[in-house]
This record gives C-alpha cells, structure tokens and sequence, in this order.
C-alpha cells in the first residue's frame, strides 16, 4: 500500500503537547528531577543517584504510614461500598422522596474538606460536641484526641459521612438504568428478592461500581485535610496517613529530594493498585 | 387449561387503558392480541399475567378466579420484546433458573433444560453466556427459559420486533410447532397482522383498550364485524369509499355504476365501501368491476412486491400488486375492484355485506 506521509498533522498536536507539557509533563520532571539530588539551598545541591529511593524503601516511617493508609483505604472501601449499595437500594424509586433523598444524599459531598474535619472535630468532642459528649455521658470512654482506637473510629466515620453518598449516587443511576421488564421477569420466575439483587441488579451495577471503588480508593488513599483538621495526624502518629507524612517532610523539613522521591513512590502505589482493582474487576468480565 | 377474562377494567391516574374486556381462550390454543401500538397489549397481558390487578371484572384460570392472587403464586412465563436474560448465568443456568426455584430434582432439571433446548435448536450453546450469543440466540434462550416450565399461561410480548426478517420467519415457525402439542395457553402479542394470519388459532383484535372482535384468525379476517376491526386487521389498511345505495345504482363521488348484484340486499342509504389492497388490480377481472381512473402518487417497492398509492379528487387507494412494477408519477391508471371482493359498512361502521367466499390473504 502507498501511504501518502504527510508530517503537517503533528503540527496540530502542538497546541494539547504543550499544554500537556505545562500541566502534567514538566511538574512531574521536576520532582524526579529533585528526587535524584540532596537539596540544601538555591545554589548548593548534589547528585545522589537512586540513594533517596533506596532509603526509602527501607524506611520504617514510611512503613508505618503506608500500612496505616492501606488499613485506612481498604477499611473506607470496605464500609461505604456496601453501604452504599444498600442505601441506593433501598431509595424510593418514583415520588417526591426522589428529590428529597437526593438532595439530602449530595449535601455532605458540597462540604469543604476542612470544613468537614472541623464539624467532626467539634461534635467530636468530650465537652461541647454532641456524639463526644453522648458518648460520654452513657459510659464510654471516648476521647479521639488521647486515644488511637477512637482517633481511627473517628477519621473513618468522618470519610464513611463524607463520602458513602457518592457511591449510593452512582448506584442508584445504576439501578434506575435496569428496564423494568427485569424486574417484571423475575417475579414471573418467583425470584426471590435475594436472587434479584444477585443475578440482575449486581451484574448490572458491575461498571458503576468499578469506577465507585477507584474513585473511593484514589481519593482515600490521598486523604490529607480531614484527618490534619480532625487529629493532626495523632494521637502520636495513630492516623498519621502518607500524604501528611509527605508534607512534613516537604514542607516541615524542607527534606526536597527525600520528598521528591517519596512523591514519586506514592505516585506509583496508587497507579498500581489502581490498576490491579481495574484489572480484577474488568476481568471476571471475560467469563461473565 | 383455559383462561377467560371478564368485564375487566384497568384505570392507571385516572386513564382508561383497559375498558371491559371480555375474552375467553381454550387449552392449548395460540392466540395472537393484535393492535396498534398503545392499544393496550402489553396491559391487558399483565393483567393476564397477575402483575397487575384489574379495577374491576374477574380472571379464571381454569374455572378458578385468579383475579387477585400475585404473579409468584401463579404458574405463568412471558417473553419480552427485549432480550431478557440473566447476564452472569450461562445459557443452561438461565433456562434452569425457574426449574431450580421450583426446586426439582437435578436430574430432571437437566433432562428438561436439554429438551427444551434441542426444541429451539440452542443445545449447543449451553455453556455460552448471553453477551456471547446473536440477538436470536438471546431471545431463544428467553423463551426457552418460558417454555422448560411447564407454565398454565405463557405470554409473548411482541418477542420478534427486535430481530431481523429471515430469524422472524423460522422462529415464526418454529413457535407454531412447539405449541402443537402443548396444553398451555399461549398468548402472543403483535402489531402486524401478517403474524396473526400465520400464528393463531384465534386472533383478539384491540384498539384503545377495548376489544374490537375476537375469535378464530380466519374467521376474523374475513367477517371484520366493524370498519375499524377491518382497518385493524390489514396491512395496508383496507381502502375506503363513502358511497351510496339508490335504487338499482351504487352511486360513488359523482359516478353512478349499476348496483353489484351481491349488494342488491342493501337498502337505500349512505354506506361506506371497504376494499382491500390486495384485491385492488390494474386489469378488471370480472365485467362487472368498478373501474376508478386515478393518478399515480407513490409506488413502494419492497422485494417482490409493489405498493402503489394513487389518488383522483376525492378518493385515496394503495393497491398491493405482486411483482415489482415502475409507474411514472402523475400517470393516468384505471384501477378495478372485483364486485365479488368488496366490504359494506353501514354509516355506524357495522359490516352490512362481506364477501362470500374465502379469499387470498392480504
């Protein structure tokens, strides 16, 4: 076959190229290019090679903070995946409660991350905040700023608050897309209510909840203002998550290239585990 | 089994969609609901089905009234114009599934699923999943899934819309074949009138929500005992002409022809003549046709056939000629109607005269 090759086409990919190369491309070469060197000021900076990498990994502060991020993330998948399924389930299909629900469901999500980590901060509270105070006063002892157990309770219900109403929102669009004849088959087959859920409902939520867990695991995994406004990140480094941890070495310790190269790791744990959630979930789709 | 409706009404927001059905079909007969669309098919079926509850009148099954016992307590299976099947099972689990919650042995459940599948000629492909199948593939696993139950009432809800000519025809076929031997009741629903020629025992025929005439498919085309019972039953729709009886003329717009000596019963008074396309030609058959002289409109042409719409000052008639014919438009064209053929409808639209003997389909 003669092809006619004609080169003035990648003229018309300059434009996206460059503002690629301005959004994306040049940030992120910056910080690999920071995370090869150890940065002590404008002029005063060394090659270090793959040194920062290499310490990292073996970093136990780095660990700890990755273990309690995965703790946290799969917990927050755990609870509001489920959760959320149930509620979209159980929302009224026609009606003036269709509205109301959804109204009522969005609210929590058009708060502000700080603004959330501070209501959570106050009602948690021993003295002036209602739950904390409840709590109290029927005999548990409940302090998340002295305790771990009740700090993690805590950062977890906050986000399960925050954010279980995306996933019943996207579940219920998913629900709402099922024809009615569906339904109608099933209770002409007698099919319980159980086997509804499990062979026509669930199937067909499958691609809505794929981009639920991916969504609520990338933005998990990154959570950073609630748990800094709730708990600072304590009590001790009790929820103290990777991003926080990032920060102070970023910005606290002004550690540059340590910083850099933790970015980069980071960067690459959510792009892998993204990918083995999406590869897992999209692949039961062959046999399926 | 038998199922008869009476006097059923079904009210939805104050909208009448059923009005005073009555309707009575035998054991292992196949019956066709013909109607446009929003005629109420669909609710009428449900309403057979249980899965609604009529405002008022009652549902046999068997002599036994069934009106208010819910759908999971009823022995019944329908086929739906979409393809409904359960994604995540393969084609033997989705065709097992209402034997599995009858809870029968294992056995038996695979002997009746392999049977039923051989009848639709799908035994191959029972390891497959839904997505993986054509789309008649999707709805003989449906109505597979219908059929393995043994149900007193199966329900077909325009099941061939969605599939192409050549997979309508054999499956057409094959459903009159598997209900031979069958002593359920089978309802089928479809706007095409085609299909009710060639698939029931007994056609109902339904026009907004009410029942225009019911009873054996031959006997309904023939006899249409209203104007929109003919017009129903049709495609195209009968052709017709306001005329009038006086004396021994049939007088038609402003031409008078010698009274046909099949209408010579008719009193003298305004009629409308009804004539159907197929039996519309372009050379007279008898001396005594009627001969309209009419310029060409449209002329369709599908396949083997030709449609051809032509129109004078006052009338309007598409002739369904075999062949494929070419006609220029604006043409001149004498077209005939066989006396013997024609449709009398009184001024209420009641049948006064149809034609005697059994005539080719249309």
């Amino acid at each position: 076959m003669d092809k006619i090759h004609n080169n003035k086409a990648w003229l018309l990919v300059l434009p996206v190229f460059a503002l690629v190369a301005f959004s994306a491309i040049v940030p992120l070469m910056t910080v690999v290019n920071y995370s090869v060197q150890d940065i002590f000021g404008p002029n005063n900076r060394y090659f270090v090679g793959t040194e920062w990498f290499s310490q990292l990994l073996r970093d136990p502060l780095l660990h700890n903070s990755l273990l309690r991020q995965f703790g946290f993330s799969f917990s927050v998948l755990a609870i509001e995946i489920p959760l959320g399924i149930v509620i979209a389930l159980s929302m009224p299909r026609r009606g003036l409660g269709v509205p109301t629900c959804l109204i009522l469901l969005s609210l929590p999500l058009l708060i502000p991350w700080n603004v959330v980590g501070t209501i959570w901060q106050i009602i948690g509270r021993g003295d002036i905040g209602l739950y904390g105070w409840a709590l109290n006063e029927v005999g548990i002892d409940y302090n998340y700023a002295a305790n771990p157990t009740d700090a993690w309770i805590t950062v977890l219900i906050m986000d399960v608050w925050h954010w279980t109403s995306l996933v019943a929102l996207l579940c219920y669009s998913g629900l709402r897309a099922i024809p009615d004849v569906y339904y109608q088959a099933a209770r002409i087959d007698r099919a319980s209510h159980w086997a509804v859920f499990r062979y026509i409902q669930l199937p067909k939520l499958k691609n809505v909840l794929l981009i639920a867990v991916m969504l609520r695991f990338m933005d998990s995994f990154m959570i950073y203002t609630e748990p800094f406004v709730l708990t600072g990140g304590g009590p001790g480094t009790s929820t103290t998550f990777l991003s926080q941890t990032l920060t102070k070495m970023a910005v606290g310790q002004f550690d540059i290239g340590r910083a850099a190269a933790f970015s980069l790791i980071y960067f690459l744990i959510i792009l892998l585990v993204t990918w083995l959630f999406y590869t897992a979930m999209t692949h039961t789709d062959d046999k399926a | 089994m038998s199922l008869t409706l009476e006097n059923i009404d079904r009210t939805v927001r104050g909208e009448r969609h059923i009005a005073d059905a009555s309707l009575s079909l035998a054991s292992g007969s196949f019956n066709v609901l013909l109607g446009h669309t929003l005629s109420g098919k669909t609710t009428l079926m449900r309403l057979m089905a249980g899965l609604d509850s009529p405002n008022s009148g009652r549902v046999l099954l068997n002599g036994q009234v069934m009106t208010d016992v819910p759908v999971r307590k009823r022995n019944v299976s329908m086929v739906y114009q979409q393809f409904i099947n359960y994604p995540t099972l393969s084609v033997f689990d989705n065709i097992a599934s209402p034997l599995r919650l009858a809870k029968l042995a294992k056995p038996e459940i695979v002997r009746r699923v392999e049977e039923t599948a051989s009848m639709l000629r799908i035994e191959h492909l029972l390891g497959r999943y839904p997505q993986e199948l054509s789309g008649g593939q999707q709805q003989r696993t449906a109505m597979a899934r219908a059929l393995v139950k043994d149900a007193d009432l199966v329900l077909f809800d325009e099941p061939l819309v969605n599939l192409d000519y050549k997979l309508r025809e054999e499956l057409r076929l094959e459903m009159r074949k598997l209900f031979r031997t069958r002593n359920t009741v089978a309802v089928y629903a479809t706007t095409e009138p085609a299909e009710a020629l060639a698939l029931g025992d007994t056609t109902t025929l339904l026009h907004e929500g009410r029942i225009l005439q019911s009873g054996p498919s031959d006997a309904v085309f023939h006899r249409p005992e209203t104007l929109e019972a003919a017009s129903l039953f049709g495609e195209p729709p009968i052709n017709l002409m306001e005329v009038e009886v006086r004396g021994s003329e049939l007088l038609i717009g402003s031409t008078a022809f010698p009274l046909p000596r099949q209408l010579e019963s008719l009193d003298d008074a305004p009629y409308r003549l009804g004539m159907r396309p197929s039996h519309l030609g372009l050379a007279p058959v008898g001396d005594d046709d009627l001969e309209f002289r009419m310029a060409v409109g449209v002329a369709e042409i599908s396949g083997s056939e030709t449609f051809l719409h032509v129109n004078n000052d006052v009338h309007e008639l598409v002739l369904h000629l075999g062949g494929i014919h070419d006609f220029a438009v604006d043409s001149e064209i004498r077209v005939y109607a066989p006396c013997h053929k024609l449709f009398v409808f009184d001024a209420d639209g009641d049948l006064m005269h149809a034609p005697s003997q059994p005539f080719s389909r249309a």
